[in-house]
């Protein structure tokens, strides 16, 4: 019964949704306010049944409804509580209930923070919200329902995926789904704007704190997904470059620029036609994805059971989605015109630069994951693209934009002098310079890629101290303080975001480089040295999990023979997953390194085991940068001019937003 | 019967027999650096055919097991990059192989990237030009400008 | 208006690529021995381990070269097929591929019978690498001269057998 009323509430969404996207758009149209007024009600309506929905199919989960036939394959009787809550999201139709569920969470928190927004634009926005989840939930009730039944009931179910049963893997989709979606959102503002004509600097105001917090969970849902794969594959690596990775990274990559162009159409009006077609290519990436991942082109560990019906559905949606964006950008974009002129050198010729380098690098990520495909499409056979050509192409594309990290800030807007930014930069650059010939040596052998991510990284945190130090002096150090509380959040939200990625760099470039390992065969009681430590291992004991068996390793660390820590490896087998046992690698972090322990095979029957030992210098800087960079996001929507906002429309007052001028 | 589903069904349960199966992670001896370097970066640059994109390296797959033996044995034997990745192209096509060979078929994939960067260039020199135009008579210079700007910017707060 | 048409003719172009794209199937790769003699080989018989199976024995006539084994799900499919081409006069030789001697011949007899002239035992599964075997079942068909001429990843359906393999074989079956 509860299913059928699952079911039932999803329909009853998609009508909403329907009505949704035509009321509110003929209403701006035709300027009837009560046809405008009705896209808030509406929002809320889709999202209440959504949410129902969603519990519904959660409950199924919770109570072991096998019935319900997808609960039978992502979920058993004796999956922990915290998984089964998870697992609604393990597979291709809960995922994509949660996508949708999302979509109609964002609308809401549109509708409920638009007050200070024309009605006529605030209208718009939510009709083009409606029609993406038109289509999402369509998709979901003409192809992929979860709450099909199953005639037969089994008396347990297929268990989730043990790839998905850690902590890391529970927050990782949604995340990853509210950056996505949430670019929507920002596809959703481009297009209110050339519906209604109306392209400007406040336009770019509305929009940003929500592209910037979209950008912050995508961000966060990336890094998650590197995270577990760090833990859990047992070889110590986070990217593979994998097609459903680069389907999240492309997104990430013109998301970075979409936020700094809507930046410079805000304060400068310029770049609106960049900042309207990134928005909608962003948008566009995230569908792309979503067929990558869910049609059956392309191979890859990540693909959910896939079905090429399902894909002629998401195809059909892009093309009606970004087809109909892209005429209506190229009908109006022309009359756009171009904005506040600058001179040759300035920050927004930094910030051009900016746009057009990350446009280049998502390009060439594009090209290599597509580049399978057009072949086999060509009829010329079926080649691979992996991580050599990857890391080959894309480290070096990005060096350029790096260093624009380091300049652009200390550039002036609109005007500026090569002579005036490099007087402010010398500093950063030598000591850069000096930091990458000093530290690598610190680290043993001097290397060239480290050397140069050592020295975007110094320059990237030297440009943030250049440009703190006028602004914070004061004779004396409480004067210094009370300046830094007075401090631009904005401002500072960028260069902490940048400082993010310098520390984010330092980590990548560190472990990959300066990274060593050892693959042995020990047997209980040997000792193993790498990197000034010693591994001993105690050998292995069988445990028994609450869904899994496992092999439960026990290392010990010791450094100049006083113990450090011990470390767990695991080899679990799921009961319902024989034949796909899972490594449980054991790591102990710590600033300047990690030290990572992972079980191979077990070799004959004497407890001898190949075990992988593996020491990774600043591995923790990766984890941490990103969380430092998504601070800095935070931060930069923090600003007051968004607070005030905020504070106005909850004590009621209606008052003209003034311009803003920074 | 899902076709894609059922045409892949390799048994990892199987104990490989080949006398060149070789277990992922199990420690080898080699005869010096070079050839010890040469099987690590083969080991990711090799493609494990019935993997779901996976390099050899890591893969479980008996499949896996049996290149990664063949590819050690080759590496013994002395033989360098080339013909390690002949070996495996005269078996399996270019699908093997992770860096794909610099050829007609691939010149877009290679270059690409890089005649974008260019054309990027081109396009920004010629945005920035269109734009400096527009920027009319402005009563200050550049470095009065630069300096009204910063000075702007220090002092936002005390509004 | 033309520099904003730019993107929307790559969109197209793309949405191209995925709609060809749906049409193929990403997991099937084509065969890097199609045109080249077939490989050396010489593995004792499944049956009577004193004879030795060799790749000139696929030469004279056009040769069904069949990988299978007891393990793998997907040849219990096909088995009927290739019991039948049997039956219809067509000639087989089998690759069992990685397995047990035994569970090989028991996986004959509970299936029904035997459709292969003679079926080489590659316990190793070196031989399979040479021919480029990455899963069973795989099967290939070799011409009179020894040469490759064909292969197909998975079991063998009846479209496939009827559009695809019969045709090839009568074709190469007039050839000298």
């Amino acid at each position: 019964m509860l299913p059928e009323i699952g079911q039932f509430l999803m329909v009853l969404a998609f009508c909403l949704a329907a009505i949704q996207s035509i009321l509110p758009l003929l209403g701006a149209q035709r300027g009837q306010l009560s046809w405008m007024r009705m896209a808030p009600n509406l929002a809320w309506a889709q999202f209440a049944a959504l949410a129902f929905a969603y519990g519904l199919l959660t409950y199924a989960f919770i109570y072991h409804d096998f019935s319900v036939a997808y609960a039978a394959s992502n979920s058993s009787i004796n999956l922990p509580i915290e998984y089964r809550i998870s697992a609604v999201w393990g597979g291709h139709e809960g995922s994509l209930l949660l996508w949708i569920l999302i979509l109609g969470g964002w609308g809401v928190a549109v509708a409920s923070f638009s007050n200070n927004l024309p009605v006529a634009m605030s209208s718009r926005v939510l009709a083009v919200m409606g029609m993406v989840s038109v289509g999402f939930i369509g998709f979901m009730v003409f192809t992929s329902n979860p709450f099909d039944r199953l005639m037969m009931v089994p008396l347990d179910g297929n268990d989730l995926n043990p790839m998905l049963q850690d902590p890391g893997m529970i927050f990782h989709p949604p995340l990853l789904y509210m950056g996505y979606v949430g670019f929507a959102v920002a596809f959703a503002f481009a297009m209110a704007a050339l519906i209604g004509g109306r392209l400007d600097a406040s336009w770019a105001r509305w929009s940003r704190p929500w592209t910037t917090v979209a950008w912050v969970f995508l961000t966060l849902g990336i890094a998650l997904g590197s995270w577990w794969a760090y833990a859990e594959l047992g070889w110590g690596g986070w990217w593979f470059w994998d097609p459903v990775e680069n389907a999240s990274f492309m997104p990430w990559l013109l998301a970075t620029a979409l936020i700094h162009s809507l930046a410079v159409t805000e304060k400068r009006g310029a770049f609106r036609s960049w900042t309207v077609m990134l928005a909608i290519l962003t948008f566009a990436l995230t569908i792309v994805g979503a067929f990558l991942v869910r049609s059956g082109v392309i191979t890859s560990v990540h693909a959910f059971a896939t079905d090429p019906t399902r894909g002629v559905y998401i195809l059909v949606f892009l093309a009606v989605v970004i087809g109909a964006s892209l005429i209506l950008y190229a009908w109006r974009a022309p009359k756009v015109g171009m904005g506040g002129g600058f001179s040759s050198w300035s920050r927004e010729t930094v910030l051009l630069a900016n746009n057009v380098l990350l446009v280049v690098a998502c390009s060439a990520v594009f090209i290599g994951t597509m580049y399978p495909l057009i072949i086999d499409a060509l009829g010329m056979g079926k080649m691979s693209v992996g991580p050599p050509y990857f890391n080959s192409v894309f480290v070096p594309l990005m060096v350029p934009l790096l260093i624009m990290m380091i300049i652009g800030p200390l550039v002036s807007w609109k005007n500026a002098t090569f002579k005036g930014s490099f007087e402010r930069l010398y500093p950063v650059l030598a000591v850069g310079l000096l930091a990458a010939v000093v530290w690598p040596l610190t680290m043993g052998e001097w290397g060239l890629i480290p050397a140069v991510m050592i020295f975007i990284a110094t320059g990237i945190v030297g440009t943030f101290i250049v440009d703190l130090l006028p602004r914070i002096k004061a004779p004396d150090f409480a004067g210094r303080i009370a300046k830094m509380k007075k401090l631009n959040t904005s401002w500072l939200g960028m260069h902490v975001a940048h400082v993010g990625m310098a520390i984010t760099i330092i980590g990548m470039a560190m472990a990959a480089s300066y990274q060593t390992e050892k693959d042995v065969r020990v047997a209980p009681g040997d000792v193993v040295e790498l990197a000034g430590y010693s591994f001993t291992f105690k050998g292995v004991q069988e445990v028994r999990g609450a869904n899994y068996s496992s092999l439960y390793g026990t290392v010990e660390i010791r450094e100049n023979g006083e113990l450090v820590t011990i470390l767990n490896p695991e080899k679990r087998t799921y009961d319902k997953h024989q034949g796909m046992p899972m490594t449980q690698a054991s790591i102990d972090r710590s600033v300047f390194r990690d030290l990572y322990v992972s079980l191979g095979d077990p070799v004959g029957t004497t407890g001898a085991w190949i075990v992988r030992v593996y020491y990774k210098p600043f591995m923790t800087w990766l984890w941490t940068g990103v969380i430092i960079m998504s601070v800095g996001g935070i931060l930069a929507i923090s600003d007051r001019r968004y607070r005030v906002k905020i504070k106005r429309r909850l004590t009621g007052r209606k008052e003209e937003p003034q311009a803003v001028v920074d | 019967m899902k076709v894609i589903v059922g045409i892949f069904m390799v048994m990892s349960f199987l104990i490989s027999s080949s006398a060149y199966a070789l277990k992922a992670g199990v420690p080898l001896e080699f005869e010096n650096a070079e050839q010890e370097a040469l099987y690590n970066d083969m080991l990711h640059e090799l493609r494990c055919t019935v993997c779901q994109n996976q390099s050899i390296a890591g893969s479980n797959a008996p499949l896996a097991d049996d290149l990664r033996g063949h590819l050690y044995k080759m590496v013994g034997e002395g033989a360098g990059e080339a013909d390690i990745k002949k070996f495996m192209v005269d078996r399996y096509g270019e699908f093997v192989l992770y860096r794909p060979n610099f050829d007609p078929s691939t010149y877009l994939l290679w270059v690409g990237p890089f005649l974008l960067l260019l054309l990027g260039g081109i396009v920004l020199r010629l945005n920035v030009r269109s734009r400096s135009k527009i920027n009319s008579s402005s009563d200050l210079t550049a470095e009065e400008s630069e300096l009204l700007a910063n000075h702007l910017d220090s002092k936002e707060e005390k509004k | 208006m033309n520099r904003h048409m730019i993107p929307l003719a790559v969109f197209a172009a793309l949405l191209l690529l995925f709609w060809v794209g749906l049409g193929l199937n990403p997991k099937v790769i084509p065969s890097a021995l199609i045109g080249k003699e077939a490989p050396k080989f010489e593995l004792p018989e499944l049956h009577d381990p004193q004879k030795m199976v060799n790749n000139e024995m696929l030469k004279g006539q056009v040769t069904i070269f069949n990988a299978f084994a007891s393990w793998c799900i997907s040849c219990r499919q096909e088995h009927h097929q290739l019991l039948k081409l049997q039956r219809e006069g067509f000639y087989l030789v089998g690759l069992n591929y990685k397995d047990e001697r035994q569970d090989a011949l028991m996986y004959l007899r509970q299936l029904g019978g035997d459709p292969y002239a003679m079926i080489a035992y590659d316990y190793k599964g070196d031989v399979g690498i040479e021919w480029g075997v990455s899963a069973t079942p795989e099967t290939f068909v070799v011409d009179k001269k020894g040469i490759v001429r064909y292969k197909h990843t998975g079991p063998l359906y009846r479209e496939v057998i009827e559009n695809e393999l019969i045709p090839l074989i009568r074709k190469l079956e007039q050839e000298s």
